[in-house]
């Protein structure tokens, strides 16, 4: 199952409900064209939920770092939502859980952008 | 005096697409030889990355090349060669993903991620064959409870 991304917005915020593989190829693909194009549109403020998604790969942290530096660069914030146990233990393995602000409630993480 | 090995051997196309295919016979293997819902997902992960190494790294993503994997089942570890048809790297020189700086490179995870996941990692290079990484995983209780 490849990748799939719907986004909505709620108040500020883009919420990116991602579900399925986020590997080499075209999950990294969609992955940085979809950051790239919110971006482009001044949306500075990224909530990915990654509840769904059921594998990810060296790669896919990859692009998730990437994605992180290139909103942070632009002086935006991205977050993280809803990490699968899979996804937890490799942040926490590669060491990027630190790195990355990480919630497990989607209106905690909506409003920590609007104090920021 | 060890037993012999139960054997999966298969000859893939040095394509992207094959990766599911691999993972599916990871599957397969990683319940027969008992290891839980945990390990298999480890191991799933381990050949993955090291496919991705054999497919990119090695065979330089040119299809008419292959990557070669052979499973072996032991009493007390499930062993996997993975051979592509390339040079070869230097393991010693991969530098570690967590340190410093290279934290936030977006690339040069994978092999930590295998060492991590494996209880052995060796490669090898063959003169006119390839590279060849063997990955280890052993077959305990702990293994098996998770």
């Amino acid at each position: 199952m490849s990748m799939k991304a719907t986004i909505r917005q709620v108040d500020s915020v883009v919420v990116v409900d991602i579900s399925g593989r986020i590997t080499l190829g075209e999950g990294c693909t969609q992955l940085r064209e979809l950051i790239r194009d919110q971006l482009s549109k001044g949306n500075k403020k990224l909530l990915l939920n990654l509840a769904d998604v059921s594998y990810i790969d060296s790669s896919g942290i990859g692009e998730l770092v990437s994605a992180f530096t290139a909103v942070s660069n632009q002086g935006g914030q991205l977050k993280l939502l809803n990490l699968t146990k899979k996804v937890h233990d490799l942040l926490q393995i590669t060491k990027l859980y630190t790195v990355f602000d990480i919630h497990d409630d989607e209106a905690k993480a909506i409003g920590s952008f609007q104090k920021a | 005096m060890t037993s012999e090995p139960s054997v999966v051997e298969v000859t893939l196309e040095s394509d992207l697409k094959n990766l599911e295919v691999a993972e599916e016979i990871v599957h397969r293997v990683a319940g027969t030889a008992g290891f839980g819902e945990e390990s298999e997902h480890q191991i799933e992960m381990a050949v993955h990355e090291s496919m991705i190494n054999a497919i990119w790294h090695g065979n330089k993503n040119d299809a008419s090349k292959r990557v070669w994997l052979r499973f072996e089942v032991y009493k007390d570890r499930l062993e996997i060669h993975i051979r592509d048809q390339g040079i070869g790297f230097n393991v010693d020189a991969v530098p570690d993903p967590c340190a410093g700086d290279n934290l936030l490179k977006v690339s040069g995870r994978g092999i930590f991620l295998i060492r991590t996941f494996m209880d052995e990692f060796r490669v090898n290079h063959v003169p006119g064959l390839g590279t060849e990484v063997t990955l280890v995983k052993r077959i305990d209780p702990t293994h098996q409870a998770k």
